[in-house]
Formats: C-alpha cells, structure tokens, sequence
C-alpha cells in the first residue's frame, strides 16, 4: 500500500486575457502564496517544489524554473520542471503527488502557470522548422477534424456543442476567478458567433489566459493537522501514447480509456457517473465534453452527447462537468490542467464556494495534451483511503 | 459691426500683439520656490493650512482662498491620470509633433492635479491608445538640466510607467534533415510519394525509421499512389498565409496503401462540398516551384476532374 | 527530507549514443538507439517497463514538443506510463526513482532517457535564454562570459589555476543516453542475467540556488554542497567521480563541493569535455558512475548533474555495490 498523500491548499491567480499589472514571478507568486496562506504555511515549510508549465517559447524564457526558483522561496531546496504538453498542469501535481509518496518529503508545492500574453499562442505551438508545410492553424484547427469525426460518427446534433460552450461559461459567472465573464451567454449566442474551423465557432473555443494555480500537497500526518480540510489523492495516473501510427484513433484514444482505468481502479470506482461527484475534464472546445464522456465512461460510445444533452453534466445535473467554468473559460495552458486537479480537490473540501457541488465527496480532475497523446488524471476524495 | 470697406473683396491685414522681449513676470514666494526647486530637479508642493498637499503650489488654498504653510513637502514623481483627452493632429503650439495626450495628473503625495501633456509614445495613432484611461501611472519626463530654465516646461512632458519590456531576441539554428525525409522531399521533387513499411506490415507516410506502435525498425520504403481518401477534414475560416484563400480546407488523407493519414489542404472543390469519403488526388507544384525544402504535393483535389487541373500544373 | 528506503532502487543498465561533430540523424533515431541498447543489456523487453521519463529541452531545437517525437521511438503501445522534465535527463531518472519509490503498482522497472542535438544552434546563445527575462538576459551576457565570470572567482579564491580557469570548456555534442533502473526482485534478477553487480542509488538529491549569479559567491557551489550531504557523498570512500564540469574550473569547484579528496579518480569516463551530448550529459555522468560499480572496479560512486547559470541547480548520486545492511 502506497502512502498517502493530501491536498492541503489551493490557490490560483485571476486569469485575464493580459495580466499586465504582474510580472511573471508576480503572477506565480499570487498564485502560491494563496496555497500557502491556504495551508497556512510559509515558503520555509515546504520540502520541494514542482513547477509545471506548457512550452517555454510561450514567454520566450527558457528553463523558466531557474529564475523562477527564488521567487518560489526554492533555494536550497530540490525544484523539478515538468512539461507534458497541455497535460502539464496535471502531470505537475501527480509529480509532486509522488514526492509526498515516495516518503522523501512532508509538504510539496506544485505550481503550473502561463503567461500567454507575452507571446501568441499560436506561434508558439506551431513554430515550424524547415522542411515541413505545416497547415494547421493552432489548437483548433488540429482538433476541429477529429471533432467533425466523432459528430458523424456519434450521429450528434450540432446543438450539443453550443450547449456545453452555454453551460461552462454559465458556470463560469460563479467561479470569481474565471476569465471569460459572459452573463446570460446561451447556446443561441454561441450558435451566432462566428466559425473559425467548421464545425468549430468562436464562442466554442477556449481563451487565452494569463494565470496560474498552485497546490500544497502533504503526507499524512501533515494532512491531518492542515487547518483546512484535506482532499486525499484516491488514485492517480499519466498514460502516453504515440500522436500517429497505424490503427490510432485520434478521437477516442486508448491512452485516455487506460489513464482512466487505473484511476477508477485505484480508487476503487466501479461506474464514474455514479461513482464520482463532480468532475473538472479538459475540455478546450465544447466538443470534448462529449467525447471525453465517452473516452472516461461516463457514456457509451456514441452515447456522451446524450447526457450533454440532457443536462447531466450541468452543475445541477446527475454528474456535473466543469462546474468551475473549464478550460473553455480560463485557459493559461500551462495551468489550465492544474486548475481542472485544483477545483476537483476544492469540491471535497467543500471550498468550491458559489460552483460547490451539494455534498461533493469524490472529484476527477483530468487533463490531456499534445495530439490527444497524453494524459493525467487524479480522484480526490473527503475520505482518506 | 464694421461694414466692409468698398472695393474688390475683403480688405485684411495682419495683426499680431507680442510684447517686446516678453513678459517679466515675477513669481512670488510660492510659485519662484516651486520653479527654482524644479530647475534643480525636485518637484515639491506646498502644505495648506488644511493639511493638503497642492501641486502645483500656490500661496493659496483654491479650495477656500485662506494662506498656506511655508512647508514644501516633495511630491510624485508618479502620478496618476485622471482627465484627459487625445491630441491626435496637434497644432505648431503643441509641445508634439505626433499624437499625444491632454492630462490632469495627480501626483502621489499631492492633493491637487497638474495638467501637462502625456506622451504616450512614438506609436500612438490617432486612435487614442487603450491604456489612456483614468488610473493610468505616469511619471514626468523632465528636461536635460542644462536646458531648464525654471519654468513649467522643465517638465517636458508626462509619460506612463514601465509595466513591459520588450524582448526582441532572436536564435538561428542550422537545422539538419534526416535520412528518411530527405528521401522522402527527393522523391517529391520527382513526383513519387514514400513511405516506409513495417514489421507488422502497416505502410507509413512519411517514412519513418520505427513503428511507433512497437519501436521496431522499419523494414525498408515503399512508393505510394497520389491518390486516396478523405478521413475527415475541417473548414478553416481563420486566413494563413500558406493557404490559397478563406475559408480553406485542411483534411486527413489516408493514401491509398498507407495506414496513416496525410495532414494536406484540400482544394479545387467548394468548401461545403467536402465530405469525409470523398476521393482525392495530389496536384503537385509545378517542376520548377518544386524544392527538396519543402513538400512538393501543393494540395489534393477531388479525384474527378483533378487531372485537368494537374495537366495544367505540369505544363506551366 | 531524505527517503524512507532509497537503498530499494538500483541502476541496472545504461547506454549512451552520443556523436561529438553532430549528426543528420533525428531526435527519435538517436532516442531509439539508445532505449533498444539498455533494453538488450538488461534482456528485457519494453512492454516490462513499468514508467518512463525523458528529459529534453525544446530550445535546443528551436521547436516546441520536441519529447513527442522521441515517444514515437519507444513503440509506445499500448499506451505507457509516462513523463517529461524540461531538464537534463538526470532529473528524468530523478522522476522515475521517486516514482519507484512510491509506486503502488507497476513491473518495478522505470527508464529514465534524456537527448538533444545542440549542434544545431548556439549553445551559449541558446542558454543565454534561460537568464531572468528581466535583468540579466537584456544585457547579452551568454552562458559562456557567465562561466568566465565564475572561473575568475574561482582563480581569486584559490580554487583553481590560470591554466584551468583559461582552457576551453566542453564543446556540444548531439546524442542521447538511457537507464535503467529497477527494485527488487528484478534489479537482482536482471545484474545477474547480465553478469553485474546491481549499482544501489544510496542516495540521490538535488538542491537549486539563486539565480543571479550576483546574489551567489561563485567561488563555491552551495548547492552542490546541501546535494551533496544530503546525499551522504561523505558517508564512506568515494571510489569513481563523474562530475558533470563543462569547463576545468567547474571540476574544481564541484571536487570542493563533494568534499572529494585525491583518492578519487574524478571523471574517468572523460567527462563532458570529452563528450557533451547536452540534457543527457549529467544522466550520462549516472550511467558511467553505474557501469564502474556495476563491473566491480568501483564499489562506491558518485555522480553529480547540474544546470542553470554558474552551476545554479545540483544534483548528487551516491551508487554503491552493496549499501549498507544491503538491499531489501
């Protein structure tokens, strides 16, 4: 039996479009100082740190972590830089998860941040190099054909999609950290936005966000004399898989069913939707949603649009998705998965405030990456395992 | 009103009042303390009987007209904008040339505003940048010392505080292609598609040395056929310099023979007729645009009809 | 902050495919030579490795994602148990002993790889861009004046020679290396299979200092000294050194730092100004301090990594052929 280990804060930043008012190690630093005030520590508590974010030529900063050790009150302290893709910000608290597990540590902050205003997203993801002809115009224009294939392949509405854009940025208005703020948004005004790669609109795609998010995790004891109640890791898990080769499918990769396999097993998780309260899934244009219903087993293949559909994954619904807003609300790609770990821990704590989930008692936090390729996820529960 | 004077129009002449040599003005206690200390560089206020701060001092108290101390406390130098108005084509008057800004500015320690102008730099427009609002923190720009004279304009203008920088590093790298892509882009500039087939048989394109599926090697290449089907695709609304015009279509091909799909643009068809299924062929650049640099297949068109199209490419 | 049983995890293979002038050859080619080399040493296949992580750096290419790729290399199906460090690959194995050790499931075997092509660019110009944004990077001090800076304080306080703080440092090369490390029952399983003594991770730490090199006395190296006790490098002989020291003046600082006397052979491999495939060259440093206790002509260690400006981030392995009380 593994040790355990527990979230004891959580902070994160107020995204914007442009955090101008900080400088990068101000915006890391809102963030990990409201982990610590949260876990009512200081910077001298912490054993490590685990900083995570998505690639560096997003600030132009290589290796940021090393400049940035100072300013995490790192110094004379063991400090890893993680980077998996959009993933990272999950794949950083499963590492720091497993600093606490290992029995080599007490308390670890993780922390996982962008500044994407520095720079252009695009650019930075699809810096080309010679010899090739790249066509793909950022993230949605690589995800948008593999959506329009799962559509025909599910027979799904096109309404489902404007519908999970509606909700998320509806559950958004409750989350005072959110970025994008659009009240009374509906499927209608999603519908009308403008199409940026068919069958993708505006209104269901994800922001850019500058912001960050940190989370103080600790071992038992630890845990257990936290001011604040602990959100106890009941599984964790990464599965990676290659981004083309024969066979893959990109809509519904193995990589994602596996990931989530060995989490539910872990935490002994028969059926999710019955099983898991609330549940924070990457969901970077509306479309995920249903796939990932499916890809997690939430629903059966074919079957996720449904319970979009339906309301099920609203936050009043029988297995809310996102009730923080999502990815399709707040999106600072380094920290956009860290965010999803971070509001699954706050629903156990019951210190998710206007977006609680009535009695949430197990949480997913999930995140993937790169061509659907990576992936993490945790189960976080009110009960110690 | 004077009636026009007879004659062929309007009889006008110039006028121009200017005293000699100028104005002396004296300054006073207050104001000559203000301009001597500016002219050395300090901007100082002067202490009301109220307790407030006015910047710039006056002998008075514009508030209530009663007399203020003789306490000279150092304000600023930051600032923040209150009022304030764009100057988008300034007149010979202006302390500018280009555009600029009109502002009331409250210095930190002062109680009252100054008006001055804002430069907020070489690239504003016409347009009023969007960071000229009220809130915004600014800092006096004040003359080179040998040129202040002891005069409002010591301070030359108000310009925003640093909140960027800009980094405009730049890295070259001498990037090296590898053996299989250079056959591969080769084998384009002569028309002829490769891939590599491997040791579960599955043909890959491009060809690549391992399966990613077992990491084996590849068991040698194998030329592909320049047409084959559509998996599925997306209509690109958002322009790119690489496409040919908005909105575009990028797809997934899957050759036929390969077992992995081709990312291509897809072209020569109305957007709103693709369809997932759909059978299309490589139209390749024209000999002389091709290049072992880059791939030489320029898009894929629908099979019917392609070869038109493609005749066309090969004869220019 | 030192593990509850560190002495669980040995390294039990290591290869290394490294090309000091450069080479056309892409990432994942040199990725897979390395990954299929330790796996025919240890005469496993992959589908036994239970976790992996690589360690690469996405500037040194000038590309993003630049680890995707290399997953391609690794016949990464069914999907693996897998992630990546924005670091030299000695942190990659850093990751996986940490997550050997608190493992609730999995076959006990982790590789730990790391690759780069620096020739492709600048190094120092590339490094350059991992100085504070802010203060340190506008004024175009490269990772080279910043080296020259420390062999000066180095000089000054005694440290090192003229001669040393004057020679040439490492120039880059391309390359990758992988490891393998394993717990018991498998570490034994796979030495003996292979003939080798299981090299013991004893210890294995790593500490950061400040950035600016102005905030720091680059006279010494205070992190390398915390990884270094932490590790218990003093705990006993240190037979064999491998000091990850692009430049002579480094080597001097870090022998101070591990506190190694004259008695131990420093860098026998040759050491980075031999062969500096940079991101592997500190799990290389692992890898050839593993192979001398693992053919017996060591029995005790060390082995060091660093990165940053000055020698700002260190990290310490102690390996030994039987740790005290031996292996559990």
């Amino acid at each position: 039996m593994s040790r355990a280990a527990a979230v004891v804060g959580v902070g994160q930043t107020h995204h914007r479009s442009r955090r101008t008012d900080v400088s990068i190690p101000g915006l890391v630093r809102e963030a990990a100082l409201r982990a610590l005030e949260d876990a009512g520590l200081g910077f001298a508590d912490i054993d490590a740190v685990v900083l995570g974010k998505a690639p560096d030529l997003f600030e132009g900063v290589a290796m940021p972590d090393l400049f940035l050790a100072d300013a995490l009150g790192a110094r004379g302290k063991p400090l890893l830089r993680v980077h998996t893709a959009g993933s990272v910000g999950g794949s950083t608290a499963i590492v720091a998860a497993d600093h606490v597990r290992s029995g080599a540590f007490r308390r670890v902050l993780a922390v996982a941040w962008e500044k994407q205003s520095e720079s252009n997203a695009t650019w930075a993801l699809t810096v080309g190099q010679p010899f090739s002809a790249s066509l793909v115009v950022g993230a949605g224009g690589y995800f948008a054909p593999f959506i329009r294939a799962y559509i025909e392949r599910a027979k799904a509405p096109g309404h489902v999609g404007w519908a999970v854009a509606a909700k998320d940025r509806r559950n958004a208005l409750l989350n005072p950290y959110a970025h994008l703020r659009m009240p009374g948004i509906t499927a209608e005004a999603v519908a009308a936005s403008p199409m940026l790669w068919e069958p993708l609109r505006y209104l269901e795609t994800c922001p850019s966000s500058d912001g960050a998010c940190a989370i103080v995790l600790a071992a038992e004891e630890e845990a257990r004399t936290a001011p604040g109640p602990p959100a106890w890791i009941r599984g964790a898990a990464v599965r990676s898989e290659p981004i083309a080769f024969a066979g893959r499918d990109a809509v519904d990769p193995r990589a994602g069913r596996d990931c989530a396999a060995a989490v539910y097993a872990q935490a002994g998780v028969d059926d999710p939707r019955r099983g898991i309260d609330a549940a924070e899934v990457y969901v970077p244009f509306s479309w995920y949603e249903p796939m990932w219903l499916e890809n997690l087993g939430f629903a059966e293949p074919g079957q996720g649009w449904r319970l979009t559909d339906g309301g099920a994954t609203a936050l009043d619904g029988d297995t809310p998705w996102n009730p923080s807003g999502g990815v399709l609300s707040t999106n600072p790609v380094g920290a956009s998965g860290m965010i999803r770990f971070a509001e699954a821990a706050q629903q156990v704590r019951g210190r998710a405030g206007d977006h609680q989930v009535e009695g949430a008692r197990t949480a997913l936090g999930h995140a993937y990456g790169a061509g659907s390729q990576f992936f993490a996820m945790w189960i976080v529960g009110s009960e110690r395992p | 009103m004077p009636t026009d004077p007879p004659g062929p129009g309007p009889l006008v002449g110039a006028h121009t009042v200017a005293f000699p040599g100028g104005y002396t003005r004296s300054t006073g206690p207050v104001i000559g303390r203000f301009l001597t200390e500016l002219r050395d560089g300090r901007l100082v206020g002067v202490r009301a009987a109220s307790g407030r701060v006015l910047f710039p001092p006056t002998e008075y108290d514009p508030r209530d007209g009663s007399p203020v101390t003789g306490d000279f406390p150092e304000v600023g130098p930051a600032g923040t904008v209150q009022a304030r108005c764009w100057v988008a084509d300034p007149r010979p008057a202006h302390p500018f040339d280009r555009p600029f800004a009109w502002a009331t500015v409250l210095l930190d320690g002062a109680d009252t505003a100054l008006l001055h102008a804002l430069d907020m730099g070489e690239g504003a427009g016409t347009d009023p940048p969007r960071s000229l609002r009220a809130g915004l923190r600014v800092r006096p720009r004040l003359r080179p010392e040998a040129e202040r004279t002891g005069a409002i304009t010591d301070i030359a203008c108000l310009r925003p505080e640093v909140t960027g920088v800009r980094d405009t590093g730049r890295l070259d790298y001498t990037v090296r292609a590898d053996a299989a892509l250079t056959r591969y882009l080769e084998a384009q500039t002569e028309g002829r598609i490769l891939g590599s087939r491997a040791r579960s048989g599955a043909v890959y394109v491009p060809p690549r040395d391992v399966d990613p599926a077992d990491g084996t090697p590849v068991t040698g290449d194998v030329e592909l056929p320049p047409t084959g089907t559509l998996t599925t695709f997306s209509v690109n609304h958002v322009p790119d310099p690489r496409a040919p015009q908005v909105p575009f279509v990028t797809g997934y091909v899957r050759l036929d023979g390969a077992d992995v799909d081709l990312l291509a643009l897809v072209s020569g068809v109305d957007p709103g007729r693709v369809r997932p299924g759909m059978r299309v062929r490589a139209e390749w650049l024209p000999p002389g645009e091709r290049s072992r640099a880059r791939p030489s297949i320029r898009w894929f068109v629908p099979e019917e009809g392609a070869e038109e199209q493609a005749g066309e490419a090969e004869g220019r | 902050m030192s593990a509850a049983n560190p002495a669980h995890v040995a390294v039990v293979a290591y290869a290394a495919d490294v090309h000091p002038g450069g080479t056309a050859a892409a990432e994942p080619a040199l990725v897979h030579r390395a990954v299929t080399a330790v796996l025919g040493q240890a005469g496993i296949d992959r589908s036994d490795i239970g976790f992996t992580c690589s360690g690469s750096f996405d500037y040194l290419a000038g590309a993003p994602f630049s680890f995707v790729g290399a997953l391609d290399s690794l016949g990464a199906w069914p999907p693996i148990s897998e992630s990546h460090v924005e670091m030299d690959a000695a942190w990659a194995l850093y990751e996986a002993w940490l997550h050997l050790l608190g493992a609730e499931e999995g076959s006990g075997i982790a590789l730990a790889y790391g690759f780069g092509k620096p020739t492709q660019g600048s190094l120092p110009d590339i490094l350059a861009r991992t100085l504070d944004p802010y203060y340190l990077a506008p004024l175009g001090v490269d990772a080279d004046d910043l080296a020259a800076l420390q062999a000066r304080a180095a000089v000054d306080a005694g440290v090192c020679t003229e001669e040393a703080a004057g020679a040439a440092g490492a120039p880059p090369a391309d390359g990758a290396a992988a490891v393998l490390l394993a717990t018991e029952p498998a570490a034994s399983r796979i030495a003996r299979a292979r003939g080798v003594r299981p090299a013991w991770i004893t210890g294995l730490e790593h500490r950061i200092d400040m950035h600016s090199p102005a905030c720091r006395d680059l006279a010494r190296c205070a992190s390398a000294e915390q990884a270094a006790a932490a590790a218990g490098v003093d705990k006993g002989p240190v037979h064999v050194a491998e000091l990850h020291a692009r430049h002579l003046h480094e080597e001097a600082l870090l022998r101070a730092a591990l506190g190694l006397g004259p008695e131990t052979e420093v860098n026998p491999s040759g050491g980075p100004l031999a062969a500096d495939p940079v991101m592997a060259t500190g799990l290389v440093r692992i890898g050839e301090a593993a192979r001398r206790v693992a053919d017996g002509t060591a029995d005790r260690a060390a082995a060091h990594a660093a990165q940053g400006p000055c020698l700002q981030h260190n990290l310490v392995a102690v390996l030994e052929a039987a740790p005290e009380g031996g292996p559990r």
